[in-house]
């Protein structure tokens, strides 16, 4: 069966939440509120993750792959041309100084960290990326908006849980 | 205190009031702007001739060989230093009052940086001589020294900018959304659109939003301390009189906050006036900020004492001298100067009445960062004039026409750099001002009705 999308505007989170709620309790035919289900607002507001339910986030691991690889990159680096000297003589001092080396590490390290965590942040919101069916300039200004995804058959369904809950606007599209 | 905003703002309303500063500012900005043309105009002349003729034209001889270039090099660096307390300390400390004026911080931390590189350069006098500085190696395969500081500054400067740079970008991402929905037509919207990167405001975009910036956030506040104490190191680490100091670091670092905060008070009061900002860069605000800037001006001042009596008490002959010769020779008027508005005029911020003086706190924060101007200054040049060996002394050295003009512009260079991305990009951010508004509403109705409850109970009695 085709699919179908649809985008209702809240005027207030406390609206959204019930829709959410609702469409999670309600058995609906290809309907799943886990993958068909998206909210869009204007603000980062940390109840709507509550009541989404727990969705991990995974950027942090890929903080700590490009720090710990911008570190070891670094020292490896530095300490390897300072390793080619190794004939010369060093009156005594240390081929590979570990203390000022480490300062370098240091900066590559975090130099690491910011931007294996900036690409991490596209990777894991899906960024760039192209408009979704139905988009509302609205969202980006003071409406909630819900996104679903739902079988032909239930779009009659949908449409009256958004319109219980006082939808501002309902918009409609075919699916791709 | 008032409120550092009203609540009962409409969102849409913040929309329509910051879009409105990218389309038509008062006309004080073209002002300001062709000011800065101007400037820029003057050094970049100056800097043509002594790329020509040589550093020579500068005043620079031996031993003074660091002059007003690299003592505004560090005060560009400190300068920077505001977007980082203000994004990411004062975020991490979860003080919301920041939402309204972080985002020009940040542009402020960026283009100072942007303005301190091209010292490096000026400095230089043979610009292509930068490569010496970057880790890459010469044809004999002889690598840069990675002990030195100099070699660290490149770097730290370089992972500063860039992470900046992303800080402010990733930041701006849900702003640059709401001006290509809202935009309609020419170069903007096509690069709004190019900008946005598709946002939508989706719940998976604002998770993955929240941890990102907390992350650089984090990263950046160890990044900023090591950056300043790397420029401090630059000094510390040699063996030069009055430079040789455990407290460097610190010190800069300080100095770095310091004159940062008195940045952001000069620009909030411009930024204000220019976009008709004042709902939101409200008084309260500029209380907070100037409260902030006082607080870091004592800290400075403290560090400032230690800095003397390590140098009175540590029998260095050469180094108390040296400041020895600040405070009575020819530097005087300069050091004492610095002392004045570095730490006596901050105490004019602990009169309430003037906290919220726009024309005085403008006056007080331009004259705190001319102190601080005259304190990198005062590092700089008096050690190389007054050295260990008496017949390397050089009382009469004064920077000429040249070096000035190539300072003067680099606060022209600044501020057009600075200005151009106001009008190109919402210098308040929207979606945070809209956050700060709905939790401030929040409260203030659970408050009501605590209220409402306990006047029932109490009637109920």
């Amino acid at each position: 069966m085709s699919k179908r999308y649809l985008l209702a505007l809240y005027n207030n989170f406390d609206e959204a939440e019930a829709v959410v709620r609702e469409l999670r309790n309600a058995d609906i035919k290809g309907f799943s509120a886990a993958d068909d289900l998206v909210v869009k607002s204007p603000i980062e507001h940390p109840e709507v993750e509550e009541f989404l339910g727990d969705k991990p986030v995974k950027v942090q691991w890929f903080t700590l792959g490009g720090a710990l690889t911008g570190g070891l990159l670094a020292f490896s680096l530095i300490a390897g041309s300072q390793a080619s000297f190794y004939s010369q003589m060093k009156g005594g001092k240390p081929i590979v100084p570990i203390p000022p080396d480490l300062v370098l590490t240091y900066e590559m390290f975090i130099l690491g960290g910011v931007y294996i965590t900036v690409l991490g942040f596209l990777f894991c919101a899906g960024l760039p990326a192209r408009r979704s069916p139905l988009y509302s300039a609205k969202v980006s200004e003071d409406q909630i908006g819900i996104l679903v995804k739902a079988d032909d058959g239930s779009v009659a369904i949908l449409k009256d849980i958004f319109t219980k809950h006082k939808a501002l606007e309902i918009q409609e599209e075919a699916g791709r | 205190m008032g409120k550092d905003i009203r609540e009962d703002i409409a969102w849409a309303q913040i929309n329509k009031d910051v879009l409105k500063s990218l389309e038509s500012p008062r006309k004080l900005y073209w002002v300001i702007l062709l000011v800065a043309i101007a400037m820029v105009g003057v050094a970049v002349g100056c800097e043509i001739y002594q790329y020509n003729v040589g550093l020579g034209v500068g005043n620079f001889d031996n031993p003074n060989v660091w002059g007003l270039y690299i003592a505004t090099f560090i005060f560009w660096i400190g300068m920077s230093h505001s977007g980082t307390l203000l994004s990411a300390i004062l975020h991490l400390m979860h003080a919301d009052w920041r939402k309204p004026i972080y985002r020009f911080a940040e542009a402020m931390t960026t283009f100072s940086l942007m303005t301190a590189g091209l010292f490096v350069m000026v400095h230089l006098g043979r610009l292509w001589q930068v490569y010496y500085a970057l880790p890459y190696p010469s044809e004999r395969w002889v690598w840069p020294n990675f002990q030195s500081p100099l070699l660290w500054d490149a770097m730290a400067i370089f992972t500063y900018l860039s992470s900046s740079v992303l800080f402010l970008y990733i930041g701006s991402i849900p702003d640059l959304a709401i001006c290509r929905d809202n935009i309609h037509q020419g170069w903007r919207k096509k690069l709004y659109t190019l900008l946005a990167l598709g946002w939508e405001g989706t719940d998976r975009q604002w998770r993955n939003f929240r941890v990102t910036y907390l992350t650089i956030a984090c990263f950046l506040i160890p990044l900023a301390v090591s950056v300043h104490s790397i420029v401090a190191s630059d000094f510390a680490m040699s063996q030069q009189p009055g430079w040789h100091i455990t407290s460097f670091p610190p010190y800069f670092v300080a100095g770095a906050l310091y004159s940062g905060c008195a940045a952001i008070i000069t620009l909030f009061i411009i930024l204000r006036y220019v976009f008709r900002f004042e709902e939101y860069m409200t008084l309260p605000i500029l209380k907070k900020t100037v409260r902030l800037t006082f607080a870091i001006a004592m800290v400075w001042t403290y560090l400032n004492c230690v800095e003397f009596a390590a140098t009175w008490y540590s029998h260095d002959v050469a180094a108390k001298a040296v400041l020895i010769e600040k405070a009575t020779g020819r530097f005087a008027p300069f050091f004492w100067g610095m002392i004045f508005c570095g730490s006596v005029l901050p105490f004019v911020m602990m009169v309430k009445k003037w906290q919220t003086n726009i024309p005085v706190m403008f006056a007080v924060s331009l004259l705190l960062n001319l102190g601080m101007w005259l304190e990198r200054w005062m590092i700089v040049a008096p050690t190389f004039s007054h050295g260990y060996y008496p017949w390397t002394w050089d009382e009469h050295m004064w920077p000429s026409m040249v070096q000035w003009g190539i300072v003067f512009g680099s606060f022209g260079w600044f501020t057009l750099l600075f200005m151009v991305f106001c009008k190109i990009v919402p210098s308040v951010s929207m979606y945070e001002v809209k956050e700060m508004v709905y939790h401030r509403s929040l409260a203030l109705k659970k408050e009501e009705q605590a209220v409402k409850e306990e006047l029932a109970v109490k009637g109920a009695n």
